[in-house]
């Protein structure tokens, strides 16, 4: 019965403890209006038809309500709404009200990703939060910049992250997989890109998992992509591995691909004209420049919304990562210019 | 009073009334004639609904696919911010009060004109002016802010957010100028013998929504000057990295645009009650129940704005509170369907376009209010705040209901205002095509948001796009059907068989004088001596039925 | 303010009374009453204007108590004081420039007014000299504070707040002098008599408006 009214409503699957209690209420709620609805739509058509005129200028009785009847007309949609108040209301506080054994999970949102961590031993996570499956878990969340809503539809959770204060939320995750986040406040361009994925582990798989995360560095970063081990590979790789996880891919394309931020295909030694007019050569200074104080030279046509990685990338990485760029070459021996960038340059405010 | 009793005569066109009483464009813009303005309403309304509409249909085609279809990101976000505001503000807020309030609110009251004739010229030109800072702001590029501005995206981004700001403040202006010339009309201006319980329901529910006009306005005033403020300046109450709280703007922000929400429902609602009475020809159900519901949605409106706010980081307490009084105001639309459907009962119905859109109206005010009660519960808004059942939600009552009336309210005194008939076959045609096209763009948005499409999303999972699909034919739909009735109406104006003054046989008192009326409404002050939604005839023995 | 004694009034005043009635009213009644109550709501919508900026006092004295407390004492309670016993005598004034005009005492109303509007002037002075002094301390908002004795959190957000209120404020006590000056002018062009002097009421009416707020202002500004 749950899965066939879920299914008529295309609600998505129920995977954590809220997600039934929210459901049973909305098939309650939704049935009634339904059923009200088309109701009284077909009652005022039936009524178009049976009490059409008939003849020109034919008279009406006069048709008054008694005390009783407005009574009623009053009460009984009283009566649903105020019980529809009332469990919901209580099932809300529920929702409200994280049990004192939950796991707490740190939720940073900014534009345009998530970042996770696991209190001060880490691991921590651009993206992808791994929880474990039959535990509470609490999420303690902030904005760097604007609001954002952290939200799970096949959890039927949701809470806004506000800049410059921590809001909370939980949630008990029922079954293993993977369910994706949205972010659902509208936050500027790429809010609809703005997604993320939880990855629910059987307890016990979440437990070695963890051990495994703090095991090594003290900072870890996370993909959905590798298995967080020690990095073997060239600078080269290691670089990329760290452009993934830093997040510079939401912005900068390695295929020549438009996007928010140029495109690093033949960005080593391109000759990039700026916003102030000059003119500059891309190269590993600029390149290192643009990480730490990436407001500084911006290329013309682009908006100044790199966020700055000083502090947070170390030397080795800043350089694995000019190595990567350095190696993003297209076959071709002239220099393929920038594109256009997709939105409109900035106006003056 | 009885109904027309020259119904076997030809209908008569006078030859002089107030569309030709005065000639040249300057006697236009200069009016005071509150029927000359009403008609200046109308086509910035409508032009401004095109505006709109176009915005609407560019996002519905963006939305065909689940990656980039025609469009960029930012130009996306722009259209679903132009779109709101061009509608909300620019036609929904002012449309019925200033076309058919301006129209008609002195000839039910049996007046000359409103009791601030100049203050109502002022009103349109306030809103040309609002309306025109709004342009400027599209045509510098346009804001990206959605019609919510919520700080600090609104306080920061570099888009051309501040002229919009000064429009929406100005057009606020306009509003409040129109409420209050209404209540002060309404109040001083009625006809002898026409006391407050033999008023039109019509006027009732303006008189409701003057109310919230003249209270909730100047607040979203002062908000959206803090917010431009803020971008000008550098100063503000909003910015978090100043000490600031962006969820203060908010507070702000809903305590109008909750109540705004009934100032456009409520004129609606009280088309719909003139207009079910006099197209059943019988007597209001219960005049007392729909008059005083008017009011208690006024006044229960105002404490009902924290629903909006559910997950915002505001405290379960509040949440609480919001939602129990939201609860109630939904009351107060209950009663106005079963009083709506208790009018039909035994009437004798004009088989006529407005009566589809009647019926519509009715399916739409129910299941559109109903799923309002459905987000005002608070554990189920968790799942769909933010997303496209909350769309769905406001757009069936927005266009579901508010558009409905406004179509009604241009059917049924379309006649009135122009002296002629439209073809009514084309009514009912674009009616249907209005009704179903509505069910199928809005329907699928429900379902898109039980799945957890969130709103403002220029590009989302594939999972949801069959459904976008879908909303996107039924719009296609949806315009068709404007469109016919825009051709119709335009034909009827030019070409239409002359009407008469009262082709519907209502009771109301606008229809007491000549289709088209004169410059001065009346040729003689009329006399109230009965109910205007009462169709008995007198002498005429008549059968009382209490249910 | 009560509508006229109409039965009381010479048929002269009578007469220049029913001169002004407007077209689409039946009667003088209607029209005075008409116009009284369209001030109020209109002076209803001021407050609600007002009401959001007071809205965010309440809300960041409570989260910021310490540092509003401290921002306040440096306000001048003697600027702010004598501010108050300016708008307030320019009050007095005012009704009394009412009263004088329906009692048909046109000059004495005419020099009450002038006495309103310097008062309006005087407040505006003292309202300089205090911005003055904050422009100089680096007592300013938001983003351009820079008063180095008050570092706590919030501290612009007080000032921020000061600006916002007293500015608006200053900004209807000029809009209420251009109405008085208005109404002086038309005094003083003999347009009103015993028969006829609602636009005075009306202006009076906006101008104690205009001291109300600053009434609420002041305590919780200065005081507090």
């Amino acid at each position: 019965m749950n899965d066939i009214m879920r299914t008529l409503l295309w609600l998505p699957v129920q995977a954590s403890t809220f997600a039934s209690k929210v459901d049973n209420l909305h098939y309650f709620v939704i049935t009634v209006t339904m059923v009200a609805s088309i109701a009284t739509g077909l009652l005022a058509f039936y009524f178009f038809f049976k009490y059409r005129e008939r003849r020109k200028a034919q008279s009406t009785p006069l048709v008054l309500p008694s005390v009783k009847f407005e009574i009623v007309v009053i009460g009984v949609p009283l009566f649903f709404f105020l019980l529809w108040f009332v469990q919901g209301f209580k099932d809300y506080v529920w929702y409200t009200s994280p049990p004192k054994n939950a796991m707490d999970v740190y939720v940073m949102g900014k534009k345009w990703m998530w970042k996770f961590a696991y209190g001060s031993q880490g691991p921590n996570a651009i993206g992808t939060l791994h929880v474990p499956e039959g535990r509470p878990v609490r999420l303690l969340m902030t904005s760097r910049d604007v609001i954002h809503s952290f939200y799970v539809p096949d959890f039927r959770i949701k809470q806004d992250l506000l800049p410059g204060r921590y809001t909370e939320t939980w949630f008990e995750a029922t079954k293993a997989g993977r369910y994706q986040i949205l972010c659902a406040e509208y936050c500027g361009t790429w809010h609809s890109q703005m997604w993320g994925e939880i990855v629910v582990m059987p307890a016990q798989e979440f437990d070695n998992w963890l051990v495994e995360q703090r095991r090594g560095l003290s900072e870890r970063v996370d993909t959905s992509t590798d298995d967080g081990d020690n990095f073997h590979g060239s600078i080269v790789e290691y670089g990329k591995k760290i452009a993934m996880s830093e997040g510079c891919v939401k912005c900068h394309s390695f295929d020549g691909e438009p996007h928010i931020g140029p495109t690093w295909l033949d960005l080593y030694q391109r000759r990039e004209t700026l916003e102030t007019g000059e003119t500059i050569i891309a190269d590993e200074a600029y390149l290192t420049d643009s990480m730490i104080d990436p407001r500084a030279k911006i290329v013309k046509g682009y908006k100044p919304v790199m966020p700055t990685y000083k502090g947070r990338l170390a030397a080795p990485e800043a350089a694995a990562l000019v190595e990567f760029i350095k190696s993003l070459r297209s076959e071709s021996l002239e220099n393929v210019p920038s594109k256009e960038a997709i939105y409109e340059p900035v106006k003056r405010r | 009073m009885s109904q027309s009793s020259d119904a076997e005569a030809a209908p008569v066109y006078p030859a002089v009334n107030y569309l030709n009483a005065d000639r040249g464009v300057w006697s236009w813009l200069s009016t005071l004639d509150h029927k000359r303005i009403a008609l200046m309403y109308l086509v910035s309304v409508l032009f401004f609904f095109l505006i709109g509409g176009i915005f609407a249909m560019a996002i519905r085609l963006e939305l065909l696919t689940p990656g980039p279809t025609i469009m960029s990101a930012n130009t996306y976000n722009r259209m679903f911010t132009l779109h709101g505001v061009v509608m909300i503000f620019m036609f929904m807020i002012p449309a019925i009060p200033g076309v058919f309030g301006n129209f008609c609110l002195p000839l039910m009251l049996g007046a000359k004109d409103v009791a601030f004739p100049r203050l109502n010229l002022l009103s349109l030109y306030l809103y040309w002016t609002g309306s025109l800072l709004a342009v400027t702001a599209m045509a510098m590029g346009g804001l990206d802010t959605g019609w919510t501005f919520y700080a600090p995206y609104s306080t920061t981004t570099p888009t051309t957010v501040f002229p919009a700001l000064l429009g929406v403040f100005i057009l606020g202006f306009s509003s409040i100028l129109t409420g209050l010339n209404f209540i002060v009309t309404i109040h001083t201006m009625r006809a002898p013998g026409l006391g407050w319980m033999r008023l039109q329901l019509f006027v009732w529910g303006i008189y409701a929504t003057s109310i919230i006009q003249v209270l909730a306005t100047p607040v979203i005033g002062l908000t959206v000057m803090l917010v431009g403020i803020e971008r000008i300046g550098g100063f503000g109450l909003f910015d978090p990295t100043k000490g600031g709280d962006p969820v203060l703007f908010q507070h702000m922000f809903w305590f109008y645009s909750h109540p705004a929400v009934y100032i456009m429902v409520l004129p609606s609602m009280a088309v719909v009650s003139d207009a079910i009475a006099a197209f059943s020809r019988k007597n209001i159900f219960g005049y007392k129940m729909i008059a005083y519901s008017s009011l208690g949605i006024a006044f229960v409106g105002f404490f009902a704005w924290g629903h909006h706010m559910f997950v915002s980081g505001q405290s379960p307490f509040d949440n609480g509170a919001f939602a129990a009084i939201s609860m109630l105001v939904g009351v107060f639309t209950a009663i106005k369907v079963f009083n709506w459907v208790g009018t039909l009962y035994r009437g004798a119905i004009a088989v006529t376009a407005p009566f589809v859109y009647i019926c519509g109206f009715l399916f739409f005010i129910v299941f559109g209010g109903m799923t309002g009660i459905a987000v005002a519960t608070v554990s189920l808004d968790v799942h769909w705040h933010d997303t496209y059942f909350v769309v769905a939600h406001f757009h069936f009552i927005m266009v579901g209901a508010v558009i409905m009336g406004f179509l009604i309210a241009l059917h049924y005194w379309f006649p009135k205002m122009f002296g002629k008939k439209y073809n009514e076959g084309w009514g009912m045609v674009a009616a249907s095509f209005i009704v179903l096209g509505f069910i199928a763009t809005f329907i699928p948005q429900f379902l898109a948001g039980n799945a957890g499409m969130p709103r403002r999303y220029y590009m989302y999972p594939e999972r949801f796009e069959a459904l976008n699909v879908a909303s996107t034919a039924g719009a296609s739909l949806l315009a068709i059907g404007f469109v016919i009735v825009l051709i119709y109406l335009i034909y009827a104006l030019v070409r239409g068989p002359i009407a008469g003054d009262n082709p519907w046989d209502s009771g109301g008192i606008e229809w007491m004088t000549t289709s088209p009326p004169p410059k001065e409404n009346f040729h003689e002050t009329p006399i109230i001596d009965r109910d205007p939604h009462s169709y008995q005839k007198r002498g005429e023995e008549v059968e009382h039925v209490v249910i | 303010m009560s509508s006229s004694d109409a039965h009381a009034l010479s048929p002269a005043h009578e007469a220049d009374r029913q001169r002004h009635l407007a077209h689409h009213f039946d009667t003088m009644d209607t029209q005075e009453y008409a116009v009284r109550l369209a001030m109020w709501l209109f002076l209803g919508t001021e407050v609600l204007l007002f009401a959001g900026l007071f809205l965010g006092y309440t809300v960041y004295r409570h989260f910021y108590h310490e540092t509003f407390h401290e921002a306040s004492r440096t306000l001048s309670i003697v600027l702010g004081t004598t501010n108050t016993i300016v708008l307030i005598t320019s009050s007095l004034t005012v009704a009394l420039a009412y009263w004088a005009v329906k009692t048909g005492k046109n000059g004495l109303g005419a020099f009450l007014l002038v006495v309103t509007i310097l008062c309006a002037c005087g407040f505006l002075v003292i309202k300089g000299f205090e911005y003055h002094h904050k422009f100089e301390e680096g007592m300013l908002p938001g983003q351009f504070y820079h008063y180095a004795e008050i570092t706590g959190p919030g501290a612009n957000l007080y000032f921020t707040i000061y600006f916002l209120t007293t500015g608006l404020h200053a900004f209807h006590v000029i809009v209420g002098m251009s109405v008085l000056i208005w109404v002086l002018a038309r005094l003083l062009k003999g347009h009103f008599s015993p028969g006829y002097y609602y636009p005075v009421e009306l202006g009076a009416l906006y101008w104690h408006l205009v001291d109300l707020v600053w009434i609420f202002l002041f305590p919780l500004l200065y005081l507090i």
